[in-house]
């Protein structure tokens, strides 16, 4: 983290958001994400892994926190850990109320699995290593200034843009986006009732 | 459901023998076991659930059978006359009067005045009594925990009234055959009048609490429905009869122990369901307030036992005498072949038949329901199994 | 070091805003043994209560007034035997009442006790709250899965259809709430919790008598929502003795069903206190701006002390009233002692409040407007607590499939409703 965003924002306006101890806790939430990630794909009960996804998507909120996005970090609990994995544990327990089988964890087709991971691996060091000429778009820069008036403004200015972009710019594809999940809820009604 | 073997065996060890010997994959066998919180005593109820909802019942019972009528063959008539109290044991008093009063029918005696207006009397008083345990129990199993500890205050105060009069609380043995053993202690109009006054604005206090909940009616409005016509044929009585819609009350209909000299309404409900059956028994249970109004004020001097030899031989015969127990009809059939004891004694217990229409009232209800019907039936085991 | 303590009393940000850890870190602490304070003395006050509405006298014996028992019940399920079914997932078993905890804990990192008296104001706090208090359906589904067998999993994939369902309702009645505070002159709303009742403030009303009757509309389906998510009655079915299904916590004896039951007081506090917060104006005294003469603020004041004083008067009734057999000797002590600390906190908090009136600035000051906050929200709390209580006692239980239709088809338009309804007006007037 640089050095100059944390101390000049110790002082500045809402010091509040300032990381503590970062590189300790970014290695230890990254660590636990990571560990969580490789406890989803080699435990054998299902709600173990479910539960090791639980942590992971935690984990990965702290690091949404550290990154200044705080809304995107309680979107993620809401949703994410508190909506979806309920309903993946609900999923779980209804199919398989008894011990679950024990099957084989890596099965045949392990190879397509291991080029898939080595492809998305290709990805991100590509993107990390083009950095911030991938993405010219303003919003998506944590600009490295020294002016921290300029950061600050940058970072907590224009609060409410997230509304403004959803009912303003970008509000055909929010309202695509809420059309989806209102078919997946009225399908899911339908599909469950025996017969109306 | 049930269907006995051709030699009239029943195959106990699977007690559930449906049309089909295989479940659908939706479809589950529970059992209601005879421990449970919620079933007024040892009975055990099988469930055939498909989901949630239940598509048939069978009661298995026999848990507190005791060979009440075996016992009755071997003891003379005025021996056997506690044991009545036994049976439906939250009503003591009207087993004793119906029991009392089918051998005063054998022996063709009739009990003085004065006997009588003390017999309605407490009666009347324990039918209240049952109703104020019925509406405790009822209302907990619904999830109300107050009223309980409302209606057995209550309740505390006509076993009071019965500890002073014949020493016994709960199975009082008030009743001899031919009359009552007891006067009246001094002061006994004074402590029935004082309980009346007392207990009036208690019952609406109940009412208050429940009539009008809307967590209550919607427990209770539509659940456990048993038409009119179905009652009668399965010959149930008191009042779930009565909540269904037909006015039919032996104590109007074949009246006995000086209720014909009172005036008092039988309250009847229109749909039959377990709602209905809570109006009914609070209506009752002003009702019989009424009645204990105007039998204290009037109770007529003169003895209170006939005359009545010492040893009990009624001649031979038999007599089937029914009374209007708080539960329904209770019916006592006596065969007797002339000597001191009972050649057959056969009781018509009202729960036992009420629970028949167990089956019918909670087809398609929820698994919740189950408990709440059990509660409305207002069964007592000790009466079912005797 | 009492220039680091001044320093601190006197800012008027709270430590998660002036980034201090140390200050945060007691926040913490406080919260935390005030919590667990609080639902030990919940629940002596709920068995009180229960017994006193039922006509008996609950319990007695252990303490004067049965003041000790929560103890003695701490005490006895702290040495149970700690009983795990054999085919049961033993990580899991462990890990579930943990959950619990943490969800029903971690709210309160948000909750303010006063306008700097919170461990940390966040810019989301609403939302932070409504997020983690979902993930104590989490835990409740685990521990009905960990027990391996069929009658607590099905009653626990109840108790977490019904916490997920009445969770929307909840959320949109919050929605309204925070509508409310954009009506201020820039226009911009606010999610942090300290903000809205600032914004409360500001308006000089409390949200639930604002745009009446929407207001009102609004916090009384976050009432019957937040008495849904906490699985009390009349919305305990799943957890209801009388019913086949027993229940989550069935197979959990000791010390880890005492666990569930302090996540279970813990949220119904937490989720009490977002209703003050959103609705019935916080830490704000009565009429903070419509009484504001130096007389009023040292009338209100004198509140907190004579709280205690009203207290320690019932409770020195009790010592008096006790019998005077040597039987009764310990408790009378007792309650005595008991009655005599009650008098000594209340003199002391009125000494504060008299010592803070002459200066605006001393110690005495901000220590007596401190106490005063945090009697105002505690006060406010507490009436919501016994409202939980005199709920349980008064009214019969839902069945389920009746509690589910409450939730999706009458709560839920209903608070749609009021939220379009409170956004048009608020449209409208300003």
């Amino acid at each position: 983290m640089n050095p100059v965003l944390n101390s000049a924002l110790n002082t500045t306006i809402n010091p509040g958001m300032a990381p503590v101890a970062t590189p300790f806790f970014f290695y230890l939430l990254a660590g636990l994400a990571i560990a969580g990630g490789v406890l989803v794909i080699t435990r054998r009960n299902s709600v173990h892994s479910a539960l090791a996804l639980i942590g992971t998507l935690l984990s990965v909120a702290g690091l949404y926190l550290m990154l200044y996005a705080p809304f995107v970090a309680a979107a993620q609990i809401i949703v994410y850990a508190g909506g979806i994995m309920v309903l993946f544990l609900f999923v779980i327990m209804l199919v398989n109320i008894e011990r679950v089988s024990k099957e084989r964890r890596f099965n045949r087709i392990w190879p397509a699995g291991v080029s898939a991971a080595c492809g998305l691996m290709a990805l991100f060091v590509f993107a990390f290593v083009k950095g911030k000429a991938l993405f010219p778009d303003r919003l998506m820069t944590l600009r490295e200034s020294s002016n921290t008036q300029e950061i600050a403004t940058m970072l907590y200015g224009e609060r409410g843009k997230m509304g403004q972009y959803s009912f303003g710019q970008y509000t055909f594809t929010f309202e695509i986006a809420s059309l989806l999940l209102l078919v997946a809820i009225l399908g899911a009604v339908i599909m469950t009732k025996k017969k109306m | 459901m049930n269907a006995p073997a051709k030699d009239g065996t029943q195959d106990v060890s699977k007690p559930w023998q449906s049309e089909k010997p295989y479940l659908d994959s939706n479809e589950l066998i529970i059992n209601m076991g005879p421990q449970h919180p919620a079933t007024h005593g040892v009975l055990r109820v099988i469930l055939k659930l498909d989901g949630e909802r239940v598509l048939g019942t069978e009661c298995v019972i026999g848990y507190l059978h005791r060979g009440v009528e075996k016992i009755a063959e071997n003891r003379t008539y005025a021996m056997f006359n506690p044991y009545v109290d036994r049976m439906d044991y939250v009503a003591a008093v009207s087993n004793g009067l119906g029991y009392c009063e089918a051998v005063e029918k054998l022996l063709n005696v009739e009990a003085p005045p004065r006997a009588k207006y003390i017999r309605v009397i407490l009666t009347e008083l324990n039918r209240i009594a049952s109703h104020q345990l019925w509406l405790g129990t009822h209302a907990l199993d619904i999830g109300a925990m107050t009223p309980l500890f409302y209606t057995f205050r209550d309740r505390e105060e006509i076993l009071k009234i019965f500890e002073r009069y014949c020493g016994a609380r709960l199975t009082a043995h008030a009743f001899r055959i031919g009359g009552c053993q007891y006067e009246t202690y001094a002061g006994f109009e004074k402590d029935v009048k004082n309980f009346l006054t007392f207990v009036a604005p208690k019952i609406d206090e109940y009412e208050a609490l429940l009539t009008t909940n809307r967590i209550w009616l919607e427990r209770t409005k539509n659940v456990g429905v048993i038409s009119a016509a179905d009652a009668i044929a399965l010959g149930v009585t008191g009042p779930v009869l009565r909540a269904s819609g037909v006015k039919w009350d032996l104590r109007k209909a074949q009246p006995y122990a000086a209720y014909s000299d009172f005036d008092f309404e039988i309250p009847v409900g229109t749909r039959g369901d377990t709602y209905d059956r809570y109006l009914v028994r609070m209506a009752e249970m002003r009702q019989s307030l009424g009645i204990i109004e105007q039998a204290v004020n009037a109770i007529p001097e003169g003895p209170i036992m006939a005359k009545v030899p010492k040893v009990i031989k009624p001649p031979v015969g038999e007599i089937y005498h029914s009374i209007e127990a708080p539960k329904g009809e209770l019916g006592y059939f006596i065969v007797s072949d002339g000597s001191t004891q009972p050649y057959r004694l056969r009781v018509r217990p009202p729960s036992f038949v009420n629970l028949q229409a167990l089956d019918i009232m909670v087809r398609g209800l929820l698994v919740a329901d189950v408990v709440a019907v059990i509660g409305t039936i207002d069964i007592v085991l000790g009466e079912v199994d005797r | 070091m009492p220039n680091f303590v001044m320093s601190y009393l006197g800012s008027t940000v709270t430590p998660g805003q002036a980034g201090n850890q140390f200050w945060a870190l007691i926040y913490v602490l406080i919260i935390f043994a005030g919590v667990s304070v609080a639902v030990v003395a919940m629940n002596w006050i709920e068995r009180k209560a229960l017994a006193h509405f039922q006509i008996r006298l609950g319990p007695m014996r252990v303490g004067p007034h049965g003041l000790l028992q929560p103890i003695a019940d701490a005490l006895k399920l702290m040495l149970k035997e700690d009983i795990i079914p054999a085919e049961a997932d033993q990580f899991v078993f462990w890990v579930a009442p943990l959950i619990g905890l943490l969800a029903a804990f971690a709210v309160y990192t948000v909750i303010p006790f006063g306008p700097s008296q919170a461990v940390s104001d966040m810019n989301i706090g609403i939302l932070f709250m409504l997020g983690v208090s979902s993930l104590g359906a989490l835990g409740i589904v685990v521990a009905g899965w960990a027990s391996n067998s069929h009658y607590p999993l099905i009653g626990a994939l109840r108790s977490t259809a019904q916490m997920v369902s009445y969770e929307v309702a909840m959320g949109l009645a919050v929605v309204s709430a925070v509508l409310m505070t954009s009506l201020n002159s820039t226009g911009t709303g606010t999610l942090s919790m300290i903000g809205i009742v600032q914004a409360q403030q500001q308006q000089g009303t409390w949200f639930i008598f604002k745009f009446f009757p929407l207001g009102l509309l609004a916090f009384m389906i976050f009432a019957i929502a937040m008495i849904a998510e906490t699985n009390r009655a009349p919305f305990d079915m799943a957890e209801a003795e009388s019913e086949l299904t027993a229940g989550y916590h069935t197979e959990y004896s000791g010390l880890r069903w005492s666990l569930f039951m302090l996540a279970e007081y813990a949220a119904m506090i937490a989720v009490s206190s977002i209703a003050v917060t959103l609705w019935l104006g916080g830490w704000m005294r009565p009429f903070p701006n419509l009484l504001q003469a130096p007389l009023w603020e040292f009338t209100f004041s004198l509140f907190p002390g004579l709280t205690f004083l009203g207290l320690a008067a019932i409770a020195g009734v009790g010592t008096a009233r006790m019998p005077s057999h040597s039987f009764f000797r310990i408790q009378r002590i007792g309650l005595g002692v008991f009655a005599s600390l009650l008098a000594s906190i209340a003199l002391l908090l009125l000494l504060i409040a008299v010592a803070g009136r002459s200066a605006d600035t001393s110690i005495a000051a901000r220590f007596s407007e401190g106490i005063g906050y945090v009697y105002w929200f505690v006060l406010k709390v507490a009436i919501f607590m016994y409202l939980f209580i005199w709920y349980r006692a008064t009214w019969p239980r839902y069945r389920f499939d009746q509690l589910m239709r409450v939730g999706w088809k009458v709560l839920l338009p209903i608070s749609l409703g009021v939220l379009i309804a409170t956004a048009i007006v608020g449209v409208i007037i300003s």
